[in-house]
């Protein structure tokens, strides 16, 4: 199986630490979302996960072995990055006909209803293809590729809010019907949340948080009510962030509350809320390392 | 309120308890598959399949392997009774202090009431 092990990873570009001693582990046929802010390591963990980098030091095993210029392992990784990495000249039915040689479990009227779907002509070039269309085309190649470990690196950068809820519904559907790992990184959180599993947050090329998706949602609450009341009860709660309108305030408290707090709450007139993914992933990387005592809990 | 904050699995089985409470679901009757209510909400299926969990370990379905999920005979005995419990907490408390807050008078409220009930 094609489970994903990650153990003090590092790559530094000179001065800067892209991986900064990275370790998790990722376990196979699950969808994966891997959230981060720009520059964060995302894209080089992806790299390093496909081996098409090698770490500076760390190690990384795909399936229990390592990926680099190991060809049975990376037969079985299909990384989809934000440039598509194909030819401009080409047209999309050579293009398409390469991933069938190069993919064992290639599904060609996959791939081909998948093209119709995005409205995607096989006689097109790639290079005329608009921003979008480009991105659905990786989508495409992707997904038809039915690589054990398929990744999608911010894969549907441009494609319009129709085609990205295609690309949401046809990925869970082959997801169901073809079991296997994704990992999908993506700052469009609010719009991917719910199809993950399970959820990686790295911030400066450092692991912040990695928890089931749902778990981590319900992590967070939106404490709303006069400021006093709110002081009084988020004392002793790890305090994210604070917002105050008038005589209002609404904090943000990192950490499940038992039942006699929510009551306590209830009891004391104060609006509990939810905090979505996107806000916690919000508060958990701000720079400052104001929460840096989160990250260490949380590790 | 406090169900805005739970997750979307229990917001699911919340979902499928009302169908069963007013009976869009009957005893021994299938419910949709994981696959189908991921399909249809656009979520993860380890998602979907825990509001069943949560359904069966409640009592609420049981499971037919290889089949899929039905509605227990009693369920929907089962949280009438629990509703009915909290009925008076979850429902007129609220109510209550809306009425107060828009300054709705009680008496207004009761004829209100009687006036529906006829």
């Amino acid at each position: 199986m094609t489970g994903i092990e990650v153990n003090d990873l590092r790559v530094h570009f000179g001065d800067i630490k892209a991986l900064d001693g990275l370790s998790f582990s990722l376990a196979a046929g699950k969808i994966h979302g891997l959230l981060g802010r720009n520059g964060s390591g995302k894209s080089t963990l992806l790299s390093v996960l496909a081996a098409f980098r090698r770490p500076h030091s760390g190690t990384v095993r795909i399936g229990g072995s390592e990926p680099f210029e190991n060809a049975d392992v990376v037969r079985d990784i299909c990384l989809i990055r934000e440039s598509g990495d194909i030819y401009g000249s080409e047209r999309l039915s050579c293009v398409l006909s390469l991933s069938r040689q190069l993919r064992a479990a290639w599904d060609d009227d996959y791939a081909a209803r998948l093209r119709d779907r995005f409205g995607l002509s096989p006689r097109k070039r790639v290079q005329t293809l608009s921003r979008g269309q480009k991105s659905a085309l990786g989508c495409v190649m992707g997904l038809a590729s039915r690589a054990p470990l398929t990744m999608f690196d911010e894969s549907y950068l441009g494609m319009d809010a129709p085609s990205r809820y295609a690309f949401y519904e046809e990925l869970l559907a082959d997801y169901v019907a073809h079991p296997r790992t994704f990992v999908i990184s993506t700052h469009l959180i609010e719009e991917v949340a719910s199809l993950f599993e399970e959820v990686v947050i790295i911030d400066h090329g450092r692991l912040v948080a990695h928890e089931e998706a749902e778990a981590l949602r319900s992590r967070g609450a939106a404490v709303t009510g006069p400021a006093e009341v709110v002081d009084t009860f988020v004392a002793g709660l790890t305090v994210l962030g604070e917002q105050t309108l008038g005589r209002i305030k609404n904090v943000t408290v990192y950490g499940s509350l038992s039942d006699d707090q929510v009551r306590a709450a209830a009891m004391a007139g104060l609006d509990l809320g939810p905090v979505s993914l996107q806000d916690l992933f919000v508060h958990l990387t701000l720079p400052g390392g104001a929460h840096s005592g989160i990250k260490e809990a949380l590790r | 309120m406090f169900d805005d904050r739970s997750p979307i699995y229990h917001q699911i089985a919340e979902k499928i308890k009302k169908e069963i409470l007013v009976g869009d679901l009957g005893a021994d009757e299938q419910v949709m598959s994981t696959n189908q209510y991921a399909a249809f909400y656009r979520i993860n299926p380890a998602t979907a399949a825990k509001a069943f969990q949560e359904l069966v370990d409640e009592g609420l379905l049981y499971k037919r392997r290889g089949i899929g999920m039905f509605v227990s005979p009693d369920a929907q005995k089962r949280l009438r009774e629990q509703r009915r419990e909290r009925f008076f907490s979850d429902v007129v408390r609220p109510m209550v202090a809306e009425a107060r807050a828009v300054g709705v008078d009680l008496q207004e409220i009761i004829h209100h009431l009687n006036q529906q009930g006829r």
